[in-house]
């Protein structure tokens, strides 16, 4: 028998399995809407080593339904990894064998850090409907406390998708010492008034479920199981592109012919009925969670308090930028990404704009794409190249 | 690094330290070169993803839109450059006319090179074998090339005299002896730095 050595590779891989750590913060936590969390847990992950300096750091900020397992595995066995593994892990485009990696779950969450289905200690029932309004502002603060923890001053890189690249504008208005670079990856200055209609249809879908008990659902026992399915039909609906749905389904029929009723026809009815209903029973995701992440969305907008001055928002910010858009992403599409490149821009700021062809809608920012992962891996070098690492 | 002819002829156009913007930077060599000795704030457009991969590699920033379709004075508003460049460029473009006339509110000044359809090889091919130039500036065939918009020396510069701009330098590339005397006939690639004339703000 002879025994074939396994030779040193530098194809992507994975982190492997991880374990999940929590932060408890005994600091008070006054919020945007002016409620006080008296105090309140993080969830995070790492992947890769912090270096001596702690100039390697990057934070990765998550989505609506998002969470801080980003990349790898929790056990052996797990059939899928964390949500951003395509992008992050030795030799991929966050390289892991580069960059220490920070995974981060938010408030108001369901998955593992301080949200409505926690504990409120006052009562000692969970918060419910009466856990207070969270936005990007306060992600970031709790954030910046993690960094504290963890040793680092100024992150090499914060990158996010979407609600992520939210966090991640906030990161670099609100601490511009604390981020070299600002990655912002399909997202937008704020949500368009039809974004927000659409995050409405997903919150009365929830709202108005009978079994939604005013919020107080876990107390009753019970989840609003329809309206969280509804409500994630409808997003996943508008996640895709219409182009994409006309590959996929086209106006296939389920079951070969029509049968004039309201079962379903067409497999476009099908799949998301099955979508709707994986998220609202398999997921564990918790409705007052999901309304709270929408609510964060709507909320968004920095340019805000300058008289929707998006160039004088942006003012303060020191660190450089990467924003990406993909061509057939129509909640978060390309123009809206001009919008930053060009207020950036105009704010004097540098920064370097991709506009990656995919016929994915939203969701390919979560999705392999060869040009889409050279332009993240190349920037991402580039970071590395600055930051001396 | 070593740079193109025609990149080396327009160096000292740009000032030490200016804010450069150049429309349809390719891999950004010209920028990350003017980035490095002159200390420049460059900016690149491009559309073609491996040219954007080549321009980040570079340590340029790079925007990737379509010469055709963005709103320069819009994206970047009026003044916001020293100079605004393009190379090779203008003849692909659907309207010559409106670049130019953006490049020149964004920028203070402008440079401008294209390949000189007037070279005498080009107007020889033409006239004896009857058939569209091909050449190493112009290496496309009719049906195939993004050329739509090729001009002469003598073209450009009516055409900076009708819209009141200023041709503050003209210059010419090409190993014909002569050609600096002669350009529309001997130059091959004309290069042109120019900016508003008086009046025209």
């Amino acid at each position: 028998m002879t025994t074939v050595a396994l030779s040193e590779s530098n194809a992507p891989a994975s982190v492997g399995v991880v374990t999940p750590e929590t932060l408890v913060i005994h600091d008070p936590l006054t919020l945007t809407c002016g409620a006080v969390l008296p105090s309140y847990q993080l969830i995070y992950e790492t992947y890769g080593r912090l270096n001596d300096q702690a100039s390697n750091a990057v934070l990765i900020c998550h989505a609506l339904s998002g969470d801080h397992h980003a990349a790898g595995y929790h056990r052996e066995d797990d059939k899928t990894p964390g949500w951003w593994d395509h992008y992050i892990g030795p030799g991929k485009a966050i390289d892991t064998n580069v960059f220490f990696v920070v995974g981060v779950n938010n408030i108001g969450s369901c998955r593992g850090s301080t949200g409505p289905a926690s504990i409120n200690p006052a009562t000692q029932q969970p918060y419910g409907p009466d856990f207070p309004m969270v936005t990007c502002a306060d992600w970031v603060v709790t954030q910046a406390k993690l960094a504290d923890h963890l040793g680092i001053d100024q992150w090499a890189a914060v990158v996010g998708g979407s609600l992520g690249g939210m966090q991640v504008q906030q990161w670099a208005i609100d601490f511009p010492a604390r981020l070299k670079h600002a990655v912002i990856i399909a997202s937008a200055p704020r949500l368009s008034a039809q974004n927000i209609a659409f995050n409405e249809v997903a919150r009365q879908a929830i709202m108005t479920d009978p079994e939604f008990h005013g919020g107080h659902f876990l107390a009753n026992n019970t989840i609003p199981k329809q309206g969280l399915m509804l409500a994630r039909m409808l997003g996943h609906l508008t996640y895709l592109s219409d182009d994409l749905m006309g590959q996929k389904f086209g106006r296939e029929l389920r079951s070969g012919h029509l049968k004039y009723s309201y079962d379903v026809e067409f497999q476009v009815e099908s799949y998301l009925r099955y979508q709707g209903e994986k998220f609202a029973t398999k997921s564990n995701f918790d409705a007052n969670s999901y309304l709270l992440m929408t609510k964060a969305l709507d909320y968004f907008d920095p340019a805000l308090e300058h008289n929707d001055d998006l160039v004088a928002a942006y003012a303060p910010i020191e660190a450089q930028a990467l924003v990406v858009a993909f061509t057939t992403d129509w909640r978060f599409s390309p123009e809206r990404s001009l919008e930053m490149v060009k207020a950036l821009r105009q704010a004097g700021k540098r920064v370097v704009y991709a506009e990656v062809e995919s016929t994915h809608g939203h969701d390919a920012f979560l999705l392999p794409n060869t040009y889409y992962e050279q332009v993240f891996a190349t920037y991402m070098k580039r970071v590395a190249v600055e930051c001396a690492l | 690094m070593s740079l193109k002819p025609e990149f080396t002829r327009l160096l000292d156009w740009i000032p030490e330290g200016a804010r450069v913007l150049d429309l349809g930077c390719g891999s950004a060599d010209l920028l990350a070169y003017l980035m490095k000795h002159k200390g420049v704030q460059g900016v690149g457009l491009e559309m073609d993803p491996v040219s954007i991969i080549a321009s980040i590699a570079n340590g340029v920033d790079v925007i990737q839109a379509d010469l055709n379709d963005i709103n320069l004075v819009n994206m970047f508003g009026e003044g916001a450059f020293d100079v605004v460049l393009t190379t090779q460029t203008l003849q692909s473009m659907q309207r010559p006319d409106y670049l130019i006339d953006s490049m020149l509110r964004i920028g203070k000044r402008a440079i401008v090179t294209f390949p000189n359809f007037g070279y005498w090889r080009n107007r020889l091919q033409l006239m004896s074998g009857g058939k569209m130039p091909v050449s190493d500036s112009l290496p496309y065939q009719w049906y195939d090339t993004p050329n739509t918009h090729l001009c002469t020396f003598a073209d450009f510069e009516t055409f900076c005299q009708e819209r009141n701009i200023y041709i503050l330098e003209q210059r010419v590339l090409g190993n014909a002896w002569g050609a600096e005397w002669f350009p529309n006939l001997l130059g091959e690639v004309a290069l042109y730095h120019i900016e508003k004339g008086i009046g025209s703000h």
